[in-house]
């Protein structure tokens, strides 16, 4: 927490020991439509040596050269999908930043909406719970408030001290 | 000599804690008056011998005694004075130290405010404070000694890591541990009312300003966080889902869920068990954070040690307090007396549906962030859970709290008019959706997501200044029956309109980075190019040799319509001690958005590979974070919530009723 994302760029430094930067100049493709699909599929891929970062953001050479890579098979004509599955067959499911809708992944999946659910399923049965009737004073609480009532009146109201706190 | 001074002081401050924890649980538990008030005494000398401890070493970093471990592995005589000083929590064991320091000002405080507070309650309280204190002192002490002496003494220091030598390093730290440590109070306040078994509005009352305090400082700290790594990373990115990024959000998450919550308990009796719940969980989740980044469990680039002696003894901080006060809770929750009935349809009836969204985004972040590292431990598989995941849980959720916000804020207790506010909020309705059609339109088959924010977005801003508008205005009257109403609208309000207003104004500006534009090009000197509504060229590149570090840095010139608006200087830094270099972005604040723009290192042909970017309206993030800390504290300032105020409140008011006759 202390230096927060700043010093994610050191790990990067440490991680890749090279400079580059997050998409270069060199990288991009001539056709705009191209280069916007090769954006759009580097935006949800991990840079595998960095934390949490797409490989679009990243300056990492790994990331680099997975953008390369992305921008090469763009050019022969391969589909998202195809590119993705390679990149997944090569480095795993890791390499996603979107993890998979699998067996391993359904609680994580499901984890909002369950807590969703049963939150709301808590507070429906506390809602409908029959409440207690707020019990009555005791003899020693009319006896605390008598003595209260009587310092109130007898105090001047400028100087009457608010009962705080008990 | 001053060194180990400051290191029995800590060594002293440790006994001191425990006498804290154990003499008041005792006096507390016996009803002895004399142990009960050691807890004020105890926490007031802890607090002091933790400053001698922390002045000892900020001396050191300041004075350069590269004897001390410390300061040679992070500091170097040449970085500038105010490097030297964040110098000292820009390292884990540095950090630690500040982590107790600022503990023991938060017990400080409850010692010297608290003198008004049920004096059990207020000794327990202070002895759970206590506990907290001897388990990261022990830490500090047993593994990470920032005091450790280094024989023979370096010539010189190893220098502070480039990246952490930016003003950011100087406010970004304290500010979020005084977010993270101050829900310490709220959590030993929670421990106290449990181990009491009673509660009530009194204590409302007196957490409430602590909560406060701590949510507007985490606000900022995480808003200062994500500020500092937008300028720094070289793209503009501000929030990553990093671990420990979510670290501080979790706490944030249900630290604003406990203050909605709390404000419940305070006005309406209402929400006892559920609020001490909140207040047992943020702290958690600053204690989770605390853990996840100084174990390096994460492998996160925040943690700075990955030695793992330190992350069992974390891990066992978090377990004794979390599945402690757990156990408390499920034990005495029971005790706590309900009161306060309502409607669905309410106020409060809002407030718990605001608790239950915000509690589920923070269980999503919560599992988003955990379920790898559980997955890999359990199958040995790897996977990520990256933004996408958590932008359609946590953001959709949130844009679900963004919906209720204005209900919430406009409805009456404990029974409310749906159709009456919804009356009322007609013109914020409306406004929301033509800006949400509008820019639908716009985009055109593009990102939905971007237009929803920004329609909700003006939906909450248009939705807290109605509220203002109805609580002021009244049909046919004066203007300055309208003055006098807004000045007799208690300060809490004013605060809560402003808080809501700033998440409104936040959500647009994370809404219009949607509509930005980039241009990824080399550049030649004098040769202009386009990114979004403006124009930029290099006029020159030139080198220039600073302090501790060398630049290259592109004098480049942003016009508009051939009118030269701003000149920025973005730069390549190249730290010779550490051989590391950073990116400094040039950056052009027209309005509320941002020319922003990254070079790398120039050709050899004297052309620079740059990077633009044109981010409408994105600094409006950063001012909604702090119009929310504004508005918190402006509640803060309330008189409700100043101790023995009702009195003084009172006697003012008589004073001006007299004077009146």
């Amino acid at each position: 927490m202390k230096t927060l994302r700043a010093a994610l760029v050191f790990a990067l430094l440490l991680a890749a020991g090279a400079v580059a930067h997050a998409v270069e100049p060199s990288e991009v493709l001539a056709d705009p439509a191209l280069e916007a699909r090769a954006r759009d599929l580097s935006s949800e891929l991990r840079c595998l040596v960095c934390q949490n970062e797409s490989i679009d953001d990243s300056d990492a050479t790994l990331a680099h050269d997975i953008r390369v890579l992305i921008r090469e098979r763009i050019s022969k004509g391969e589909s998202n999908d195809a590119i993705r599955a390679f990149l997944v067959s090569r480095y795993g499911d890791f390499i996603l930043l979107k993890p998979p809708f699998e067996p391993d992944t359904l609680l994580l999946w499901l984890s909002a909406p369950l807590t969703l659910a049963l939150g709301a399923l808590g507070i429906w049965a506390a809602m409908r719970r029959p409440r207690q009737p707020t019990p009555a004073l005791s003899a020693d609480e009319e006896a605390r408030l008598a003595a209260l009532a009587r310092d109130g009146e007898s105090l001047p109201p400028s100087r009457g001290k608010a009962p705080r706190g008990a | 000599m001053i060194v180990e001074i400051g290191h029995y002081a800590l060594v002293l401050a440790l006994a001191v804690a425990l006498v804290q924890t154990i003499a008041p649980l005792v006096g507390a538990w016996r009803g002895d008056r004399a142990l009960m008030g050691v807890a004020s005494s105890a926490a007031i000398g802890q607090f002091a011998l933790i400053m001698v401890s922390f002045g000892a070493l900020a001396w050191a970093h300041m004075a350069s005694d590269f004897s001390v471990l410390n300061v040679a592995e992070n500091s170097h005589s040449a970085v500038p004075a105010i490097y030297k000083l964040s110098g000292i929590w820009g390292n884990h064991e540095g950090s630690m130290l500040l982590w107790v320091f600022i503990l023991a000002i938060f017990g400080a405080l409850v010692a010297v405010f608290g003198r008004s507070l049920p004096a059990t309650l207020r000794a327990n309280a202070l002895a759970v404070q206590g506990l907290i204190g001897v388990a990261f002192l022990l830490f500090i002490l047993l593994t990470s000694n920032p005091f450790e002496r280094l024989w023979p003494a370096p010539f010189e220091g190893r220098d502070l890591n480039p990246i952490l030598q930016d003003p950011g390093l100087a406010i970004h730290p304290p500010l979020l541990y005084l977010g993270y440590v101050g829900f310490s109070i709220v959590f030993s306040f929670a421990a106290a009312a449990l181990i009491e078994g009673r509660i009530d509005a009194a204590w409302a009352r007196f957490v409430r300003p602590f909560a406060l305090v701590a949510w507007c400082f985490l606000t900022l700290g995480v808003a200062m966080g994500s500020y500092w790594a937008y300028y720094t990373l070289g793209w503009g990115g501000f929030w990553f889902w990093d671990p420990v990024e979510n670290a501080s959000l979790m706490p944030w998450l249900a630290g604003t869920a406990f203050l909605h919550s709390v404000a419940v308990m305070e006005k309406r009796d209402a929400l006892k068990v559920w609020t001490i719940f909140l207040a047992i969980l943020a702290f958690s989740f600053s204690l989770l954070g605390t853990f996840l980044v100084r174990s390096g469990v994460l492998t996160s680039v925040h943690a700075f040690a990955s030695d793992p002696r330190r992350g069992v003894f974390i891990l066992a901080i978090l377990a004794l307090f979390i599945a402690g006060s757990l156990a408390l809770f499920a034990w005495r929750a029971p005790l706590l007396k309900q009161g306060g009935l309502f409607a669905p349809i309410s106020r409060e009836g809002a407030l718990v549906l605001n608790n239950l969204l915000l509690t589920t985004t923070c269980a999503a972040v919560f599992f988003g962030t955990l379920y790898p590292l559980a997955l890999e431990q359990v199958t040995g598989a790897k996977i990520t859970v990256g933004a996408p995941f958590f932008n359609m849980t946590a953001g959709v959720l949130l844009l679900g709290v963004f919906f209720v916000t204005p209900f919430g804020f406009s409805l009456a207790w404990k029974r409310g008019d749906l159709l009456g506010v919804a009356q009322r909020l007609s013109l914020a309705l409306a406004a929301g959706f033509l800006v949400f059609v509008a820019l639908i339109a716009v985009v055109r088959g593009g990102p939905v997501l971007a237009p929803i924010g920004a329609g909700l977005a003006i939906f909450v801003i248009v939705g807290s200044l109605s509220e203002v508008a109805a609580r002021v205005w009244r049909k046919g009257a004066s203007l300055s029956v309208a003055f006098a109403r807004a000045r007799g609208l208690p300060l809490s309000f004013w605060g809560g309109a402003l808080a809501h207003m700033g998440a409104g104004v936040a959500l647009l500006g994370l809404a219009a980075t949607g509509f930005g534009a980039e241009t990824i090009a080399t550049m030649r000197v004098g040769v202009p190019l386009t990114v979004g509504p403006y124009e930029a060229v290099i006029d020159s590149v030139g080198e220039r040799a600073v302090a501790n570090y060398d630049e290259v840095v592109a004098t480049m010139t942003i016009r508009s319509h051939g009118q030269t608006v701003a000149v920025i200087e973005p730069a390549r830094r190249q730290f010779p001690a550490r051989q590391m270099a950073t990116t400094q972005a040039g950056i052009a604040t027209l309005d509320f958005g941002q020319v922003y723009v990254a070079v790398g290192d120039p050709n050899a042909d004297g052309t620079v590979p740059t990077r633009l970017y044109w981010k409408p309206l994105v600094t409006l993030i950063w001012l909604g974070a702090c119009m929310m800390a504004l508005g918190g504290a402006f509640s803060l300032t309330d008189r409700r919530l100043r101790f023995g105020a009702p009195v003084r409140a009172k006697s003012a008011a008589t004073a001006a009723a007299l004077a009146a006759r």
